[in-house]
């Protein structure tokens, strides 16, 4: 607003913006509100433009971009459909807690609300998916709006925001300077956890006999996995993480027990089950984790860590709540055990873990081996050994996304990248696109189904493009897996609309986007298509598993069900 | 149980419906909700009488301090507080209706604001439970219409909500 400053139009601002705010690349799609803004990205290089082939993809791409660096994921779409199109990312990312800013272009103010070619009340429309949304209305505000935009998606507990920008506000001018700071009156997260509760939660801690860790998304997204690893080694519990949670602690530490939940291991549930002493950290009590909420950890006191407030005592009621960053929290926890040199119970310790021990050796992932079908849990274990461990997962919605979660060990945050929440078909490949742009000397590999794929598949192009040598791994049964499996078993197996006729050849398909198709129908073939895949460093290559139609995915704990009463295979 | 809750918000188009979406998003209950600008023209004071268990309530006030746009809450109902609400009722007032309803008028400290020769409009504030109370003592053949401005409250005593 001040003398200071350049005179740029409203486009030049978002995209010099973008610069100084230190925005790499920018996934969109341009459309008639927004070429103001595109012909400004045209003209300068620093901020990458990545041309996705529909809106959706645009968002999942940001997503997948901000899941696995941490840094914020940018989008940019043009009004109406352009917008409309970005919402089931939008909402992705909001259910995940993921920082995202999308740029919406709009029509002229002076149309809006005149019913103007391709309007939408874009902050109408996603105000229920975002942590906020802004429209704007004066050029003069652009460049603020924009810092408000960055801060609010990053910091507290992360999420969407969507900057609604209409045509003549790009194409006016103003004076810009890039807002180094800014404070709002109406937003000062918390970070720093009470200590008096941090001290109360220590002390149950070191009492308990039967004690529990369970972590969630809140770790990945604050990189708070090497404290937790460190509190969890300090007092040697047990520890599961959720779906979201997974990487926060090493899957293949012996502490580790695996991931809890509907789909979770028998150990962890039954852990969760019997526990004294519960510490959750930055995980929600989802209702995919708890089961019956009357029947979840009845017997325990319940510590909460968790940077959202309303988090706290929504779906169950806790017995020491502590808001704060959950990195600041586990430190403060680390320092006073350290200091004050505490100690578990050991012996109390000694007999839980034998306990579990005895839960564990059920082996409740096991699996029938097979010579002559394709096992989807035999690919996914044979990935895992294939890619040492070391890949950046992203995976679709269903099956193969819980066994992804149950076979593939996680030893680092930020690499295992799906859709928890919202359980959105279609995020696995533009997910997977943003991953490889954050990462290009990684192997990027994403897990989805037959159903799944195709939600997105026109995104193939966009790899084609961009030259992403992204790894499809495509667990092909000609079911929608998931659904096939709760038909199966509350449905008295009728089968509606859950098999997948007129599938297309997904090699020839995928050799007409320019990529490497693989077909693999025999179970020997598994290594060896896997080996060869990784070996083609620079190519998109998507191989095509034909797997066991009737695979179901154990354990499982039927809805309404506790923790306890899970069904085994 | 009945809450009446007051907020502080930015006084910016949409923060209105981000309050009224979050209420219906959750299956909240609204009771009543006014609004309007405060001394502070950047500043909005909200009122909204909701109720449910202690457990809802405390999601509401966590719900609502989540939103970017509120800046300051307070649940009145924890604490002293003075309500009030505004009726407005129209009235057929012909013949001996019009010493009655002059007299009940009276009675309840309203004040007539309006008079035709077939009618009075009629002033009242109070409690909604007062308000209630006088409509139920107007004869109901006599009402023509009504209309009431939700509640409003203020906390006794020393206690302000402000930034």
């Amino acid at each position: 607003m001040g003398s200071k400053g350049v005179e740029l139009t409203g486009a030049e601002i978002v995209v010099r913006f973008l610069r100084d705010e230190g925005v790499k690349y920018v996934f969109g799609y341009p459309g008639g509100a927004v070429l103001h803004i595109y012909d400004a990205l045209y003209k300068q290089e620093e901020v990458q433009h990545i041309l996705v082939r529909h809106e959706q993809g645009a968002t999942h791409a940001a997503d997948g971009y901000a899941r696995a660096t941490g840094k914020p994921g940018v989008a940019l779409v043009t009004s109406g459909p352009g917008a409309t199109n970005a919402v089931t990312g939008i909402a992705t990312a909001y259910m995940d807690s993921i920082p995202l800013v999308v740029l919406t272009g709009q029509v002229p103010t002076h149309l809006i609300g005149n019913d103007a070619f391709q309007e939408v009340d874009s902050v109408g429309v996603t105000r229920p998916c975002v942590k906020h949304n802004f429209l704007v209305k004066d050029v003069r505000d652009l460049a603020l709006i924009l810092k408000k935009a960055f801060y609010i998606a990053t910091t507290g507990r992360p999420g969407p925001v969507v900057v609604d920008i209409p045509k003549d506000v790009t194409a006016a001018k103003a004076k810009y300077v890039y807002p180094k700071e800014i404070q709002l009156r109406s937003y000062k997260p918390v970070t720093k956890g009470h200590i008096g509760q941090i001290k109360r939660a220590v002390k149950l801690l070191v009492q308990a006999e039967r004690p529990m860790i369970y972590t969630g998304g809140g770790v990945i997204l604050d990189g708070a996995a090497k404290p937790l690893t460190e509190l969890t080694r300090l007092l040697g519990f047990p520890i599961t993480n959720t779906l979201m949670g997974l990487g926060g602690y090493p899957g293949t530490d012996k502490q580790f027990l695996g991931m809890l939940g509907m789909h979770g291991t028998y150990e962890a549930n039954m852990a969760m089950h019997h526990c004294d002493v519960l510490l959750a950290v930055g995980a929600r009590f989802d209702d995919r984790v708890t089961g019956n909420v009357e029947k979840f950890c009845s017997k325990a006191k319940i510590i909460h860590v968790d940077i959202d407030p309303s988090s706290i005592s929504k779906n169950v009621r806790v017995d020491v709540p502590i808001v704060g960053r959950v990195s600041d929290v586990l430190g403060e926890m680390i320092r006073i055990i350290k200091e004050k040199k505490l100690k578990p119970r050991r012996e109390a310790l000694a007999a839980w873990w034998r306990q579990i021990e005895e839960w564990r050796a059920t082996e409740c992932l096991k699996y029938q081996y097979s010579d002559e079908v394709i096992k989807p849990q035999y690919v996914l274990e044979q990935l895992y050994k294939v890619t040492r461990g070391n890949a950046f997962v992203t995976s679709d919605v269903g099956q193969h996304q819980m066994w992804a979660a149950q076979f593939y060990k996680f030893d680092k945050p930020n690499r295992w990248i799906n859709s928890g929440g919202l359980g959105t078909m279609g995020f696995g490949l533009p997910a997977a696109m943003g991953v490889q742009f954050g990462h290009p000397r990684s192997t990027v590999v994403c897990v989805t189904g037959e159903g799944s794929i195709q939600m997105c598949i026109q995104e193939l192009s966009t790899c084609l493009q961009y030259g992403l040598p992204i790894k499809i791994v495509n667990l092909n049964n000609r079911y929608l897996g998931m659904v096939r499996q709760w038909q199966e078993f509350f449905y008295q197996g009728r089968y509606a609309m859950s098999y997948m006729e007129a599938l297309p050849d997904f090699v020839r398909l995928a050799e007409s986007y320019g990529h490497v198709g693989m077909r693999i129908e025999k179970p020997a073939d598994v290594v060896p298509a896997l080996e060869e895949a990784m070996k083609l460093k620079k190519r998109l290559v998507f191989m095509d598993f034909i797997t066991d139609q009737t695979e179901n995915v154990y354990p499982m704990i039927p809805a309404g069900a506790g923790l306890n009463e899970m069904i085994l295979v | 149980m009945r809450r009446i809750i007051s907020l502080l918000l930015e006084n910016e188009a949409g923060a209105l419906s981000r309050v009224a979406g979050l209420f219906s998003a959750r299956g909240y209950n609204i009771e009543s909700l006014t609004v309007a600008p405060t001394e502070d023209p950047s500043l909005s004071r909200m009122t909204i009488v909701t109720h449910g268990s202690d457990e809802i309530i405390e999601q509401i006030t966590k719900q609502l301090n989540k939103l970017i746009d509120v800046v300051k809450l307070q649940d009145l109902t924890e604490g002293a507080h003075i309500e009030r609400e505004m009726l407005l009722i129209k009235v057929r007032a012909v013949d001996a209706d019009r010493e009655e309803l002059m007299r009940l008028t009276d009675i309840f400290r309203g004040s007539i604001i309006d008079v035709t020769g077939q009618t009075f409009t009629i002033e009242l504030t109070g409690t909604g439970e007062k308000l209630d109370a006088f409509i139920q003592a107007v004869d109901n053949e006599l009402i023509l219409e009504t209309v009431r401005s939700g509640v409003t409250g203020i906390a006794r005593g020393e206690k302000c909500l402000r930034v």
